[in-house]
């Protein structure tokens, strides 16, 4: 068996990646298993998903020491537009100078190729990439897993970041709510004739919403958007199969030509949603983080964020724990990291799933409920920061690692 | 009479904990109290390690080349702690199944740690540089003979650090009460009578030589569990050094 380390992460996506460096930088030692390879996780056309980074995010990244990196590559978003099917009513959440950007967008595919980059350089990071855990074990006294290849790795935690179908998860029999929407979101990017100014828009038709995320220009000028647009489930494969100027089409009827003509310039693909929060984060030396614990609408573009502030605060109690000599697996110490994440999370969880639900009901009445609910978002001050503070990530108890 | 060969352990006692060992280690156990409170404690021990000998309070290991005796150490919830905190780890306890639990522990756990059962009087242990004796007192027959035993462990300029409930009227409802009845603290761990207060502890403390620092309350509330606070009434930790 390989030299045990403090933390034994399974899943090395964002998630996972970002924890083991957080980790790293607090002196905390540990294995990252991926079935996947590097190369396989940034081909061009993998993953063309975007992500809003939230000020607190960010502030993580920049702590882990990937600011530089990642600094030229993200668009920031300087206003958030919410409106209900472009009706009047339309909400603006435009942060005052002093308060800096509401976050910015990264491609997933660069994020991934910076925090690889970093966990290379990192000789606390043991990374086991194209790894099949074939059995996993957690006693009293340590965890370990048994890859394909018959090697064992064991840690004083194990710590599942394996995305929604977290198999960790399921063989712990951790009990998890969760229900599809029954919408699927087609992910893509576009070309515009406009800039968008750093506007991300949130456009709810009563199929879902309908959301365009700036992003830079590219390397020919062109002004780019990610567009994440919901649609029923039933409706998924004929918008995926449609032709690239049928589907611009459409795209550009929902887009009321605020960008002027619009072109499709990235793989499109489609992407099931379902809400799903488990109810219990930790285990017998277990800790859930980011999707294995919680996957939400992307509606608000939180889910990364999410994640990303489960990682932090997973740090935080183990580095908090290891200096008073306790280790990493400690009960005592996932009984703080239950109770500090559980609550936040399932608040953002239950946030937006409302928000879907309010944004799904068609017809007139619940349009202008809507509308009228936007219009006194609008107006009151204390609930529009409520808004705006959600967005950033910056409410709440934070840990250390996401302030700046 | 306190001297070094006095017997301090009371064997009904010695016993009690040492039926207790197996559940030690379970966070969910008999012991989940301990459990509870080992961060707690420990937050202060770190404190008080940094504030000593001035330290880096980030550091892994602030008690590297150290030498630690854990007295009255069940089944080694702290003597682990130290030694990760790379203290060299002596840990003395009156019951014997206690010393093996912590033994068979320490040694899944891959720790090097010198488990004594016994009496502190009769080791030989030498000097060290950091003594703990945590909700010890409270269960001697002599205190004054105990604490000049311990203080004879502690070598010049280290560092002594002792917890122990407090006799008040909540120590008595909520520890031996409340905490008892419904099973949060096994039944017989303590006697109230036994307890001292913070003004008495202080007075043992000088009388074997050892100036006692300003004590910190470890109170209980709904909200917060466990927590360091200004509130004496139940349970209190101190420093103590040599007075010389």
């Amino acid at each position: 068996m390989s030299e045990p380390r403090d933390l034994l992460i399974l899943g090395g996506g964002l998630v996972g990646m970002t924890c083991a460096l957080a980790a790293a930088r607090q002196g905390i030692s540990s294995h990252v298993v991926d079935r996947a390879t590097p190369e396989q996780l940034t081909a061009e056309g993998v993953d063309g998903r975007a992500s809003a980074i939230s000020t607190a995010s960010w502030n993580l990244f920049g702590n882990i020491g990937l600011a530089d990196a990642l600094e030229p590559l993200g668009c920031g978003i300087e206003n958030i537009a919410v409106t209900d099917a472009m009706k009047p009513g339309r909400i603006d959440f435009i942060p005052e100078p002093h308060e800096g950007s509401l976050g910015r967008m990264f491609a997933n595919r660069d994020l991934r190729i910076a925090l690889f980059e970093a966990a290379r350089g990192e000789e606390l990071i043991d990374w086991h990439s194209g790894a099949e855990v074939v059995a996993r074990h957690r006693d009293a006294y340590g965890a370990n897993v048994t890859l394909a290849d018959g090697r064992e790795l064991s840690g004083s935690l194990m710590v599942a970041a394996e995305g929604r179908r977290s198999p960790t998860r399921e063989e712990a029999g951790l009990p998890l709510a969760h229900w599809q929407y029954d919408h699927a979101a087609i992910v893509t990017a576009l070309a515009h004739e406009k800039p968008h100014d750093g506007v991300a828009w949130e456009i709810f038709y009563s199929a879902g919403p309908f959301a365009l995320l700036p992003l830079l220009d590219d390397a020919q000028g062109r002004h780019r958007s990610a567009l994440v647009w919901t649609v029923k489930e039933r409706d998924a494969a004929g918008v995926t199969k449609l032709g690239k100027r049928a589907f611009e089409a459409e795209v550009a009827k929902r887009m009321h030509g605020i960008y002027g003509a619009v072109e499709e310039i990235a793989p499109r693909a489609a992407w099931p949603l379902g809400f799903h929060h488990s109810a219990q984060i930790t285990d017998t030396r277990l800790a859930l983080i980011g999707d294995a614990a919680h996957g939400i609408h992307p509606i608000a573009g939180q889910g990364l964020n999410l994640g990303l502030r489960d990682a932090a605060t997973l740090v935080e109690v183990v580095a908090d724990g290891m200096r008073l000599g306790l280790e990493p697996g400690d009960a005592q110490l996932l009984a703080r990291y239950e109770r500090w994440r559980g609550l936040d999370a399932f608040s953002v969880s239950v946030a937006t799933d409302g928000l879907t639900r309010l944004f799904g009901i068609p017809g007139g009445a619940a349009s202008a409920v809507r509308r009228l609910g936007m219009g006194a978002v609008q107006r009151i001050p204390a609930l529009k920061r409520w808004f705006m503070d959600e967005a950033r990530g910056v409410s709440g108890d934070l840990p250390e690692l996401l302030k700046a | 009479m306190s001297d070094a060969s006095t017997a301090t352990i009371r064997e009904h006692e010695a016993a009690h904990f040492g039926r207790l060992a197996k559940e030690w280690w379970d966070p969910k156990g008999s012991s989940a109290m301990l459990h509870k409170l080992n961060p707690v404690r420990l937050e202060y021990i770190r404190e008080a390690i940094d504030l000593h000998w001035a330290g880096d309070t980030r550091q892994l290991k602030p008690l590297a080349g150290r030498r630690a005796l854990d007295i009255g150490c069940g089944a080694g919830l702290l003597c682990e702690p130290l030694a990760r905190m790379g203290a060299e780890v002596t840990g003395v306890d009156a019951a014997p199944e206690n010393i093996a639990a912590a033994r068979e522990h320490a040694g899944r756990m891959g720790l090097d740690i010198d488990y004594r059962a016994g009496e502190i009087g009769k080791e030989g242990l030498g000097t060290f540089d950091l003594v703990t004796c945590l909700e010890v007192v409270e269960h001697v027959a002599d205190k004054t003979a105990f604490l000049a035993q311990a203080a004879a462990c502690l070598a010049p300029g280290g560092l002594m650090i002792v917890s122990t409930p407090n006799r008040t009227a909540q120590s008595r409802l909520l520890m031996v009460g409340a905490a008892e009845a419904i099973g949060l603290i096994p039944r017989g761990t303590h006697d109230w009578d036994d307890f001292v207060t913070p003004e008495e502890l202080g007075e043992l403390l000088e009388s074997v030589g050892l100036a006692m620092d300003e004590p910190k309350g470890i109170a209980f509330g709904p909200n917060k569990g466990l927590h360091l606070s200004d509130d004496l009434s139940l349970n209190y930790i101190a420093t103590a050094r040599r007075a010389d």
